[in-house]
């Protein structure tokens, strides 16, 4: 055998850069994903300094001043600057106060449904004769009930109130993630690289978790940033029947459903909420393209 | 002393047919045997559907065969427990067909060839990143390539990692499913070559599956001809070659495509199709094709016996169709 050399004798310039800045520069390189991140993390920053950052007490009642419209209308006031609602409430501080909310339910719904569908996926993906069919049906009753009357018997039985919404957005969530992780798994179990695996003994820890689920992320990855959207909307159904977050708690949703009377005399309250939903979900999604895209090897260019 | 033998290596499967119908059995491998030495190959062929993949799962222990013993190394594996199944899984690896399913598309190629060494040996990081990179060079990979996904390589070149990944472990036997039929013709030869180096190198023995039978004669020291499951011809590749005694590895080698056709050798032209495996002929598996059956074919099961330094299962072996 010839004597080998180690790898850092090798001309420099042949040799691929760090997997993160592959990563950084495949994402860079997508501007909606950019545009995404960018309204993702002033979202982020607003939830995170909401105190300092919100002109306005969101729940202080300016009785005043109720439903003044948005700042550049003739009506509008400077300090009210998206106008206030029904209540006479500052409608910016409500939006940046309620980012918090609505953020950590998202996020945590996505995480509380993404992480046992996956397990559940790949154990019913690698168990075909007894474990993965009992599963897949007990996961097909939860899908045959409509997902928001199930949502709805979840929080009555728990009890209203943002944590059980959140279990209960994330319980009925669940079967997409499994059923789409299985599918992959199934799809990949039965190529070559996993035989070779095998071969190579590979236990199943290592052929779940190292072979195959890297293999079966990309529609995992879109699956979370919708359902993340989804889990917004869903706390906001929730909390227009009285059983999500509880007034005066500002939340996007909930500020949404309250509003909806005034729609005719003030367009302002029920919109600039719509409007925040629409825009966080669509960078949200945006964002999760571009991780798709930047994570996915086969689209990368070869050098 | 043989690395590897089958003794009468038999893989049936169920089929169900329906509720009421009693379930049927594929007998997809019936009766193999063989014993090969070490760095010597042995060439499976046959046409489609004969088995040869099967055989391929059962040597390589994805598949428990339905009776008969296998022995790696001198170890039965048949009836071994689970840890003992394991211990003998280093020494047999394989090689697949296509190289583009084989390799796992996310994950770099050094951290693939690194994998069978993760697990199976106490070595470092650094140790192991020194073993593949030797290992790469053995098979024509640039250290460069060490950090690349597969997507990057040819096809050429992914079934040299894939070879490469086989013989990390240094297996004592190397199955070869088809390694060669999804390259191109250029590219076949050099991946060859590279088997019968590495073969001269560590004295690996091969199991070489392959349809194509000139591939066959380059590398073969025996061969091993089978249809419907069953063995018809077993012996050396040159002796086959020359002078083929069944019926159907003479139709098989009349087939070959040569530059310049024997004229004393006519094409033999098979009529029909491999029969329904479910239903299998009775008699000599061969007979609804073969051009010199008789009632005896259809009656009698032949046996697999000697003749002339190989062993034929044919009735009429050395008296039909010898040039």
């Amino acid at each position: 055998m010839a004597e080998p050399t180690p790898l850092a004798a090798t001309d420099p310039s042949l040799l691929y850069p760090s997997p993160f800045r592959e990563f950084c520069k495949a994402f860079a390189s997508n501007r909606g994903a950019l545009g995404g991140l960018a309204f993702l993390l002033l979202i982020v920053f607003c939830a995170l300094f909401a105190p300092w950052v919100a002109p306005h007490d969101p729940s202080e009642q300016y009785r005043d001043f109720l439903l003044t419209p948005p700042a550049w209308l003739d009506a509008g006031q400077a300090q009210f600057l998206l106008g206030t609602d029904e209540l006479g409430r500052d409608l910016l501080s409500r939006l940046i106060h309620g980012a918090r909310l609505s953020l950590l339910i998202g996020l945590a719904s996505v995480a509380m449904s993404l992480i046992p569908g996956v397990l559940l996926g790949l154990l019913a993906g690698f168990s075909p004769r007894l474990l993965g069919p009992s599963i897949m049906r007990l996961m097909d009753i939860m899908l045959a009930l409509p997902s928001l009357l199930l949502a709805v018997a979840i929080v009555a039985i728990l009890g209203p109130g943002l944590i059980n919404t959140v279990i209960a957005i994330a319980i009925v969530s669940l079967p997409a993630y499994v059923r789409l992780t299985r599918a992959s798994v199934m799809v990949e179990v039965q190529r070559d690289y996993v035989t070779a695996a095998r071969l190579a003994g590979a236990g199943l820890p290592r052929l779940m978790f190292v072979t195959v689920l890297p293999n079966c992320m990309a529609p995992l990855i879109v699956q979370a940033t919708l359902s993340f959207s989804s889990a917004i909307l869903d706390a906001a159904a929730l909390g227009f029947l009285g059983l999500g977050v509880q007034p005066p708690t500002p939340e996007w949703g909930t500020m949404l459903a309250s509003a909806r009377d005034y729609i005719e005399r003030a367009w302002w309250v029920v919109s600039l909420p719509g409007l925040t939903i629409l825009l966080s979900v669509l960078a949200i999604n945006l964002m999760g393209d571009g991780l798709r895209d930047a994570l996915d090897p086969k689209l990368k260019n070869a050098a | 002393m043989s690395v590897l033998v089958a003794r009468d290596l038999a893989r049936h499967y169920q089929v169900s047919r329906g509720l009421f119908r009693e379930n049927a059995v594929v007998r997809a491998l019936d009766g193999i045997s063989f014993a090969l030495e070490a760095g010597q190959t042995l060439a499976v062929v046959g046409e489609s559907g004969c088995g040869k993949s099967t055989l391929a799962r059962a040597l390589t222990l994805i598949e428990q065969p339905t009776s008969g013993s296998l022995q790696i190394a001198g170890q039965e594996v048949t009836g071994a427990s689970k840890a003992e199944r394991k211990q003998l899984r280093r020494d047999v690896q394989m090689v697949f067909q296509s190289p583009y399913a084989s390799l796992n598309p996310r994950q770099k190629i050094g951290d693939q060839l690194a994998e069978p060494l993760l697990i199976n040996t106490g070595l470092s990081r650094a140790e192991r990143q020194e073993r593949v990179q030797a290992m790469m060079r053995q098979v024509g990979l640039r250290p460069e390539h060490y950090p690349r996904y597969p997507h990057m390589f040819s096809g050429g070149q992914r079934q040299r990692i894939a070879i490469a990944r086989a013989m990390m472990l240094g297996p004592k036997v190397l199955v070869a499913d088809e390694p060669t039929s999804a390259l191109d013709v250029s590219i076949q030869a050099q991946v060859l070559n590279l088997f019968m180096d590495l073969q001269e190198e560590f004295g690996t023995a091969y199991v070489f599956i392959s349809h194509n039978l000139s591939v066959v004669q380059h590398v073969a020291d025996r061969v091993l001809v089978m249809y419907l499951g069953r063995p018809m011809e077993l012996g050396p590749s040159e002796r086959v070659h020359d002078r083929p005694l069944h019926p159907y590895t003479q139709a098989l080698l009349s087939a070959t495509p040569t530059l310049h056709p024997d004229p004393n050798r006519p094409k033999i032209r098979l009529g029909g199709e491999l029969p329904n495996p479910l239903d299998p002929p009775s008699g000599c598996v061969f007979h609804p094709r073969c051009p010199y059956a008789t009632e005896r074919c259809r009656q009698e099961v032949p046996a697999f016996r000697p003749l002339d330094e190989r062993l034929v299962a044919c009735h009429y072996a050395g008296e039909v169709g010898v040039a």
